[in-house]
């Protein structure tokens, strides 16, 4: 009686403290708040909606059975059915869904203020990512592991399916294209980023080799080895910085390092996995989580202030680093962090076979996106502790604010963010770089947070290093993702295209491995390049679309989710996941409504390609921008026409989903439940007789 | 206490060996000895070879 009256107190104390940190935030104005406030309002949020929300689904929605025997215990194989430990499983699952997404997101929508960026991805997620996550990887333990592409097609028939796997391979071409753009971006004009990220691929196929060749299978050996190298890397970077020769080696603009990561990505397609993706995926795991921690604890220990105002002017859509206004375009800037449709991949693949028992399925999905959502906040921190002239000057593409320096310093400065050429020359020499201006992608401004947050708290003298590191952090598994998403779309095409001829669909014949490896590389080389050459820094384009194509991949997981808890006889409560569910279907339909017939050129695919079109034909454009001005208008009307599509694709299988609803309900027949039969575990008494 | 330390080291690093994957040639010729003890188990860097290829043939990292 007296530890569960200890445990009421506790829990209301955790609801006072969140509810004061996160009234702090919202309730405050004109003065910086201390980074704290986030942290504290964060970990309460989660700490709640787990204990009560994500229980309550757990025990009374979903009815998870620690009784029942999962996939890894009945059809352990030692390989990729293992029954695990939680913790380990929780470690790979969360490897498997934290990548650069909730960095990067965050970071760009810092435009609007902390305040919306902050509120939607602690909203976001516990109403809707972690649900999403939590509930796709129960379905999936529940069929055997079986991937989100087949429970659509099971659960809900055919077209399902098909929308599932078409939106998944056209979500990882553009997620590609944009995070190569990031990459690409970083590099520019600094030798020191460019040698080293160029050093990780020769230190991930030494690795590979000593893990193959050298000492089979020591994982942690080589590894180690291959961090020890990294870190050697960045330090090495900043001496071949100072080589008058060696230096133009890696100074180079956007467009041949844009090759190189085309050229690059081919090969890593085509390249057996143990000379590049896997020792390249164990070194950027260490790194990332690393990493991660170290930023926590140095945000702790530092207790930076909030620079960046709660709301900035550019909630009306008129914001230099994307346009549109805060609804739709904060829930389609941040999607990874808030709620990722990519997680349903992972929570329907790898991560059920792992399972030893039902009930770490709360833990695990759940938890697992509570943690992801928690790197969005450090982020999102990183990115606001800047002065916001500061954060403005290095995000704001060229295109918007101007060539020159003193311009670009003028217009920011006109907009109640004040930055002197001085402040910016002196923290681009302090951060070891030529020039900090008009650095879109969010890539280098993240790093000049975190090397100012890790500064402080580790060695300022070191903020050149700690930039440099941070980058190489953001590269190595922004390529570990462009390898392993190449590789996963060229496998997808494959399958498609064997339905075609046959032999195409063999993932051994080299002729169509070169083909559909070919395929994918140009399809998202295709994006790269356009974002390269836009004037306007090709991010603002690429991210509404990815985050787009993010979302509705997320619809399409809900959808099933909410097919299958309607066809259980739960309909009483659906609302978990059809809620986040309508949530989707309204910012989607909204954000692609706007972007297809928005009159403002920063908005509109079409008002865009229609502007340059009669700037074209009237002849006022400067020489080179006319050169570029067809492709950029025929990419503008591809945009559109890709918006369009994706949105048709969701509102096919959301009208699919109530479809199968509508027959159930009315007692007609519709594609029965996959649901495994219940089998009793025989884990538990195993364990208990050691 | 510098028992109960030790113990708490050892088992802190099994558990870094098995997320990492480094114990996974132990694990799989226990597997193999416990279900398919009339056949010889693959060799560390078969085993290994064949591990990588059937990982990385699916979707294993995300955005």
């Amino acid at each position: 009686m007296n530890k569960k009256f200890l445990s009421v107190f506790v829990w209301i104390a955790i609801a006072l403290l969140g509810a004061a940190a996160l009234g702090g935030i919202a309730l405050n104005r004109g003065e910086s708040i201390n980074a704290m406030w986030l942290i504290t309002a964060a970990l309460c949020v989660y700490a709640i909606a787990y204990r009560f929300y994500a229980a309550w689904i757990a025990s009374k929605v979903l009815l998870v059975d620690p009784t029942r025997a999962t996939p890894a215990e009945r059809l352990d194989n030692g390989r990729d059915y293992v029954p695990s430990n939680r913790w380990i499983v929780f470690g790979h699952h969360f490897a498997a869904i934290a990548g650069p997404g909730p960095l990067v997101g965050p970071t760009l929508a810092a435009q609007f203020g902390y305040l919306p960026g902050t509120l939607w991805i602690l909203i976001g997620a516990v109403l809707g990512g972690c649900v999403q996550d939590m509930v796709t990887l129960f379905f999936s333990t529940r069929r055997n592991g079986k991937s989100l592409g087949q429970m659509a097609r099971d659960e809900l028939g055919a077209i399902g399916g098909i929308a599932a796997l078409i939106a998944t391979l056209f979500i990882m071409i553009i997620l590609i294209a944009v995070l190569g753009l990031v990459v690409v971006n970083a590099m520019k004009h600094s030798p020191w980023a460019t040698s080293t990220v160029a050093a990780t691929i020769p230190i991930a196929m030494l690795v590979g080799l000593y893990m193959r060749s050298i000492r089979p299978g020591r994982v942690l050996e080589g590894s180690l080895l291959g961090v020890v190298l990294l870190l050697l890397a960045v330090a090495g970077g900043g001496w071949i910085d100072h080589q008058p020769v060696l230096r133009e080696l890696f100074n180079h603009p956007g467009l041949p390092l844009a090759w190189a990561v085309i050229g690059y990505g081919f090969a890593a397609a085509i390249l057996p996995v143990w000379l590049l993706l896997a020792p390249r995926d164990y070194l950027s795991t260490y790194i990332k989580l690393g990493t991660v921690i170290l930023l926590a604890l140095a945000i702790i220990w530092l207790q930076p202030m909030i620079k960046m105002p709660a709301l900035t002017q550019f909630i009306d859509g008129t914001g230099p680093i994307f346009g549109g206004k805060l609804f739709p375009f904060v829930f389609i800037t941040i999607a990874c962090g808030a709620i990722s449709g990519f997680h349903a991949l992972i929570a329907s693949g790898t991560t059920p076979k792992l399972l030893s028992n039902e009930r770490d399925i709360r833990m695990i999905g759940y938890g697992g996106m509570a943690l992801e959502s928690f790197v969005a906040i450090m982020a999102m921190i990183a990115a606001t502790v800047l002065d916001p002239g500061i954060f403005f000057a290095i995000n704001s593409p060229a295109g918007v604010v101007g060539k020159e320096a003193a311009a670009a310093v003028a217009k920011i400065s006109s907009w109640g963010f004040p930055v002197t050429v001085e402040q910016m020359a002196l923290l681009a020499q302090q951060m070891g770089e030529t020039t900090l201006f008009a650095r879109t992608g969010g890539a280098p401004s993240l790093a000049v947070g975190m090397a100012s947050i890790l500064g402080s708290a580790f060695g300022e003298g070191m903020l050149a290093l700690w930039y440099h590191f941070a980058i190489m952090f953001e590269a190595i598994f922004i390529l570990t993702t462009l390898d392993a998403g190449t590789r996963v779309g060229r496998f997808m095409l494959q399958d498609i295209l064997g339905n075609i001829w046959p032999k195409l669909g063999e993932t051994s014949w080299y002729p169509s491995v070169l083909l559909s490896s070919a395929i994918v590389v140009a399809a998202w080389g295709y994006f790269l390049y356009i974002g390269v050459i836009d004037p306007n820094g090709g991010v603002n384009i690429l991210w509404p679309l990815f985050g787009i194509s993010n979302q509705i991949l997320a619809a399409i997981a809900l959808c099933v989710a909410t097919g299958i808890l309607v066809k259980c006889g739960k309909l009483r409560h659906a609302w978990i996941t059809a809620l986040p569910l309508a949530w989707l279907v309204i910012i989607t339909s909204s954000a692609v409504w706007e972007k297809i017939t928005s009159p403002d050129v920063r908005i509109g695919f079409l008002a865009a390609a229609n502007d340059l079109a009669s700037k074209l034909a009237a002849g006022t454009l400067p020489p080179e921008k006319a050169a570029v001005a067809p492709t950029l208008i025929f990419n503008q009307r591809l945009d559109a026409l890709l918006a369009l599509f994706f949105i048709c694709l969701l509102w096919l299988i959301v009208l699919d989903m109530l479809r199968v609803c509508a027959r159930h309900l009315n007692g007609k027949p519709v594609p029965p439940l996959s649901e495994v039969p219940h089998q009793v575990t025989r884990l538990e008494e195993a364990w208990q007789r050691d | 206490m510098a028992k109960r330390l030790i113990a708490w080291l050892a088992h802190a690093w099994r558990n870094i060996r098995q997320l990492s994957g480094d114990d996974a040639y132990e694990r799989y010729l226990a597997h193999h000895a416990a279900r398919h003890a009339g056949s010889a188990p693959l060799s560390r860097r078969e085993f290994f070879h064949q591990h990588q290829q059937q990982k990385w043939s699916g979707i294993k990292r995300c955005c």
